[in-house]
């Protein structure tokens, strides 16, 4: 596929790799913020390639594997009432929550359906006038201008039996709490090609000067990533901390404008609970007054949230950075996709899931 | 989640909402182009959840292979 295979060319990757050997003088831990990078890396044996002295910490960025379990409590509790239609990207189907995941509400009798685009569940709920429909609004800034638009489309053409779950997390919050921890070896970090498409570079900017660190916006394919790679260790080398653009064939240094100004007049940023981290303040998005009516967790009042995490998994390390999947003593014993402890092994952008499926026979 | 796939334009109809068909290799999806104003039939856009979220530049497409000449690749 153009603009796909050429990113993945064999030879150009080796050059890519040699060029950073060649550059290495010391040891570096850069950290990829994206689950989908994440899953390239781990796929595409990337971290193989690189000279001994370069580590990469797999980073937070999978907003399935962050959304809280009481977010997901309130989910299946939503979904399993009657006359709900329950909306989801496929990815948070098999999330466990306390008790249960949505397939389980599914299995049950509720109606739990998965969706490509937010629009295709307000196409539902616009075919259906006598069911309540409801999107569980996950993601990040990527995922944000599309739920801001079937809210804003809702509330323009009148649909009033739609309304979203809100679970939107910001990624630059989380990159401080990150950078913030005592516990943090992060030297740099491959920002999220798809994040900064949105919301542009500026935000990074503060945060490189402060903590001293190297941002690079980068894309997905193998041949963005060890450029990215290689463009974050040449500033380390040099002893540079600035924010650059790897992804420019779709990150321009000012986002996505119109984008924003959708995110701007249908959300407000507010704190938000990561599954794994705790809360962080002002690091999500939830819907602003003029759009309350179309706000889930209103429309249905849902207090009987237990929020039990599995003591035995450790997706919380995980996520932070601190512990590969694989030296998790429940890592593909105890916990599988066919029966997950936590998010990470279920998410198909889960760093569990990624060693899982193609890491497992190799060890 | 913050899956991204270039695409190329095919149609676009310009409505309330401005949509158009992207073809994907062979596969070809109805698509929201709101976030693109400035996107035309044979442009390469990024799309995600139903929504195109970046019109491709070419040129810089083709600056991530000039790089290693940039750098020196010569120091090996």
């Amino acid at each position: 596929m153009r603009l796909v295979d050429e990113y993945r060319d064999r030879d150009v990757a080796l050059r890519f790799a040699a060029a950073i050997r060649a550059r290495v003088r010391r040891p570096w831990s850069i950290m990829e913020v994206c689950g989908g990078q994440t899953h390239a890396i781990v796929r595409f044996g990337i971290d193989e390639l690189l000279p001994p002295e370069l580590t990469l910490i797999h980073g937070p960025g999978c907003p399935v594997c962050v959304t809280p379990v009481e977010m997901l409590d309130k989910a299946t509790a939503i979904a399993a009432r009657p006359g709900v239609v329950f909306c989801s990207f496929g990815d948070m189907l098999r999330v466990p929550g306390s008790e249960l995941d949505l397939f389980a509400v599914k299995a049950r009798g509720g109606d739990v359906r998965v969706v490509y685009s937010p629009m295709d569940a307000l196409a539902l709920a616009e075919r259906m006038p006598a069911r309540e429909v409801v999107f569980f609004a996950v993601g990040f800034e990527t995922t944000a201008p599309a739920n801001a638009m079937a809210v804003y489309e809702a509330r323009r053409r009148g649909i009033k039996n739609f309304s979203i779950l809100v679970a939107h997390v910001l990624v630059p919050p989380a990159l401080e709490a990150i950078l913030a921890s005592p516990a943090c070896r992060v030297n740099g970090f491959l920002a999220a090609g798809h994040v900064c498409t949105i919301m542009g570079l500026d935000e990074y900017r503060p945060i490189a000067a402060r903590y001293r660190v190297p941002i690079v916006a980068t894309g997905f394919e193998p041949i963005d990533i060890l450029q990215g790679i290689a463009m974050c260790v040449e500033q380390l080398e040099d002893g540079r901390a600035e924010v650059e653009n790897q992804y420019e064939r779709s990150v321009r240094a000012y986002g996505n404008a119109t984008a924003m100004a959708m995110i701007q007049e249908v959300f407000e940023v507010v704190p938000r609970a990561w599954r794994g981290f705790g809360p962080i303040p002002a690091s999500g998005l939830g819907l602003r007054a003029e759009y309350a009516e179309h706000d889930a967790e209103r429309r249905f009042e849902v207090t009987t949230v237990t929020a039990r995490e599995d003591p035995a998994c450790q997706m919380g390390l995980v996520l932070q950075g601190l512990v590969k999947p694989p030296d998790c003593p429940a890592f593909g014993t105890r916990c599988t996709p066919e029966i997950p402890l936590g998010a990470t092994m279920v998410s198909s952008e889960g760093a569990c899931a990624a060693y899982y499926r193609y890491r497992r026979l190799a060890r | 989640m913050c899956l991204g796939i270039p695409g190329e334009v095919q149609s676009i109809v310009a409505g309330e909402l401005r949509t158009g068909r992207v073809a994907f290799g062979g596969v070809v999806k109805e698509v929201c182009l709101a976030y693109v104003p400035e996107a035309e039939v044979g442009d390469f856009v990024v799309v995600h959840a139903g929504f195109a979220i970046s019109r491709i530049d070419r040129e810089a497409a083709d600056r991530v292979f000039a790089y290693l000449d940039a750098i020196g690749e010569a120091e090996r």
